[in-house]
């Protein structure tokens, strides 16, 4: 078996897929892992000629480094954990490493109505049973029935009906591999009716000299009038690859905040995010900010699907492109026929500072219903060369006068952030950025 | 302290400066009027540093530096200050951040520490009180839908913040009603003393009751035309510049 996986990655899967899938396919998921191996064989590894992968060149990648496909469960000691604490930041924590759960390093939420564990200890678990690979988009991408095929474990989190988190839950991702390994986490979190939580998510990327590929997927259910505040802040690392898919999924008058910050570090990142609107009167905001540098790729690729009537969402991505840094912003709106009353707005604003920076943008509205209200916009620029005048004019130095133009043109984002420490670091982090 | 010599410059290949000659010297203060278009705000943008203008001819000596070799930034930390005709709106950047930026990339050009959080709230205070600056608009975005007045007002506001030796204002008192005028010239009374210099661009000769000047220029079509006393602006306010222009070009004639 690992003897063909030391082969280049695209040659183990298109030559001996299901020979890859009997490592594990020996669980209760049989089923839905050959499913999703079926359905992986017919989309194939995204080409450029893939419409939804046009502008990112993933087999390029992919074909780098040999990656192991099923690499071992690790551990990591405290001292790795130490340094990633967010200042001042009061709340729980939980360590994944490469997508296993740590427990004697982390410190999870206890009380009534809280579960939280490894996805593979709670695959009985009546969210689990009820929603596990259910988000209907998932299918669509590759990379995604790929990880359903051949995910190891992942972080499940349900709370019952009624339960509310009184801190954030911190997770902390450590991603570290002594080969190099392409490794699929897998996590289920399902929010019961009424219940309400905030994740944070950071993640760490201790060199153990090998470079790791990430392929996981996150499917995040927000049951009736329940609320997820979600952070997912990627701060990479060179030897660090990483494309995400989160599938989320409302159900009526629930309300979901998604941010995604991806700081500079990680040469390529793809996120998939996806959120299926299955009930009425329903709140999503999706924020996104990217800053990129050097000759990173960051390809955000967004999709609001408006299936039910009466639903509001608003989506605002900003992009900071330095040095020859490329980014991508797909934003699909689809407001199906029954989807009447819907209010879908959707942003991307970009700064191209770096003389090669680059960004391919591009809306993708689908309406069929008639009583809606929807509305998209782009802009890329440059700083306004009276606003760098009127600061150094003051004393202020054009790499300050810089930072505080990004912090400025990023505060929207910022200011939308809840949690006070986490806002905090994260304009610490953008400024530190600015200022090296 | 600031000493221009036949300074040429021009925007978009036009010439707007046509051989600048003044004398500043410590403590004084000298008005510059003249009709719109004259080149005034140029003459500032130039000190100031403003990149869309060349400079190509002249020099100008500030406290015995090549001013013209200096970046913006060096400029300001220097001892420069230009009180904007048009402030920029800046949105997203707090005003208090912003200052406190300010004086602290100051603080360290002059080798200075950077201001402690207290002793800065300290003297924002104080100079708020001086111009009577509303202090609900700190925590606002940079002039970000400030009223004319405001805008002007928080011009002088940093400049007393800042704390230069040579301050060029710019219009500072187009939009300010009667009362803000009153107070924020008073403002800059008080910052007057024997070691700063003050530049005033105002069409007004109200202006000047206030903050009486050494002296005063009228530039014309980028040149000094003539150079007086405070009396010359009152000799303006009655008769105009025609008869200025008529002079010029019986001499040139
Ligand atoms: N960027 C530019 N491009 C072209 N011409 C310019 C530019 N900036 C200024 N000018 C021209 O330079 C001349 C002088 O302008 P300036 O703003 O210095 O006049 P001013 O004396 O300050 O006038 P006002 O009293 O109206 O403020 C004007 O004719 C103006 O149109
Ligand atoms: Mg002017």
């Amino acid at each position: 078996m690992t003897s063909d996986i030391t082969l280049p990655f695209y040659q183990a899967l298109t030559t001996d897929v299901n020979a890859l899938s009997a490592c594990q396919a020996q669980d209760e998921l049989q089923g839905i892992r050959r499913e999703a191996l079926e359905r992986f064989a017919v989309l194939g590894l995204p080409t450029l000629k893939t419409e939804a992968w046009r502008y990112s060149n993933i087999q390029r990648y992919l074909k780098e480094f040999p990656y192991e496909l099923l690499y071992a469960t690790t551990t990591v000691p405290a001292a790795t954990i130490a340094q990633t604490a967010i200042p001042e930041l009061d709340s729980y924590r939980i360590v994944l490493v490469n997508g296993h759960l740590q427990a004697d390093l982390s410190e999870l939420p206890a009380g009534k109505g809280i579960t939280i564990g490894a996805l593979s200890a709670h695959t009985q678990a009546p969210g689990f049973t009820t929603w596990f690979n259910k988000q209907h988009h998932l299918a669509q991408e590759s990379l995604a029935t790929l990880n359903t095929a051949l995910f190891a474990d992942g972080l499940y989190i349900e709370l019952a009906a009624n339960t509310v988190i009184d801190k954030p839950v911190h997770i902390v991702h450590v991603y570290t591999t002594t080969q190099h390994a392409f490794i699929q986490p897998r996590h289920l979190w399902v929010l019961n009716r009424n219940a309400a939580a905030t994740i944070i998510e950071t993640s760490v990327h201790p060199d153990a000299g090998a470079v790791t590929f990430t392929n996981s997927v996150l499917e995040t259910v927000v049951e009736e009038n329940a609320e997820l505040w979600h952070y997912n802040i990627q701060q990479g690392d060179q030897h660090f690859r990483e494309v995400h898919t989160t599938a989320a999924q409302q159900q009526a008058n629930s309300r979901y905040h998604h941010f995604n910050f991806t700081l500079p570090g990680t040469p390529f990142t793809r996120n998939n995010l996806s959120v299926a609107l299955n009930g009425s009167n329903t709140e999503t905001n999706l924020n996104g900010l990217y800053i990129a540098n050097e000759s990173q790729h960051v390809d955000n690729h967004t999709f609001m699907d408006h299936i039910m009537p009466n639903c509001n969402s608003n989506e605002l991505y900003k992009g900071v492109l330095l040095d020859n840094a490329n980014g991508v912003f797909t934003g699909r709106i689809l407001v199906h026929r029954e989807a009447q009353k819907t209010n879908a707005f959707q942003q991307n604003n970009n700064l191209l500072l770096g003389t090669k920076a680059d960004i391919n943008s591009q809306p993708q509205l689908e309406i069929y219903a008639d009583d809606v209200k929807c509305s998209h916009g782009f802009t890329a620029g440059q700083f306004s060369e009276e606003s760098m005048f009127y600061l150094r004019s003051r004393g202020i130095g054009e790499d300050a006068a810089k930072a505080l133009m990004v912090n400025a043109f990023s505060h929207d984002i910022t200011d939308a952030v809840k949690v006070p420490a986490l806002q905090h670091y994260l304009q610490e982090q953008i400024a530190a950025i600015m200022n090296n | 302290m600031l000493t221009i010599k036949n300074l040429h410059a021009e925007v978009e290949g036009k010439q707007i400066l046509k051989g600048i000659n003044l004398e500043i010297g410590k403590g004084e203060t000298h008005a510059i009027m003249g009709p719109n278009g004259s080149g005034k705000s140029s003459l500032a943008s130039v000190l100031a540093g403003r990149d869309n203008y060349t400079v190509t001819e002249g020099e100008v000596w500030f406290n015995g530096k090549n001013l013209l070799d200096l970046s913006p930034e060096d400029r300001a930390r220097e001892g420069v200050f230009l009180a904007f005709q048009y402030p920029v709106e800046i949105p997203g950047v707090s005003n208090l951040n912003f200052l406190k930026t300010a004086l602290n990339e100051i603080r360290t050009y002059k080798g200075l520490p950077a201001i402690e959080g207290r002793d800065f709230l300290k003297l924002t205070k104080e100079k708020q009180q001086l111009v009577d600056f509303n202090a609900n608009l700190m925590n606002r975005s940079l002039n970000e839908g400030f009223s004319g007045g405001e805008k002007k007002r928080n011009e002088i506001f940093q400049l007393a913040m800042l704390d230069p030796q040579l301050a060029i204002l710019d219009e500072t008192d187009s939009g300010l009603d009667i009362d803000a005028l009153r107070i924020v010239s008073n403002g800059v009374n008080k910052l007057r003393d024997a070691e700063k210099s003050f530049v005033v661009i105002t069409h007004y000769q109200r202006l000047l009751e206030y903050i009486v000047p050494d002296f005063v220029h009228v530039l014309y079509n980028g040149r000094i035309i003539k150079t007086g006393t405070k009396e010359l602006a009152l000799e303006l306010e009655e008769r105009g510049y025609d008869w200025l222009k008529e002079e010029l070009h019986l001499k040139e004639a």
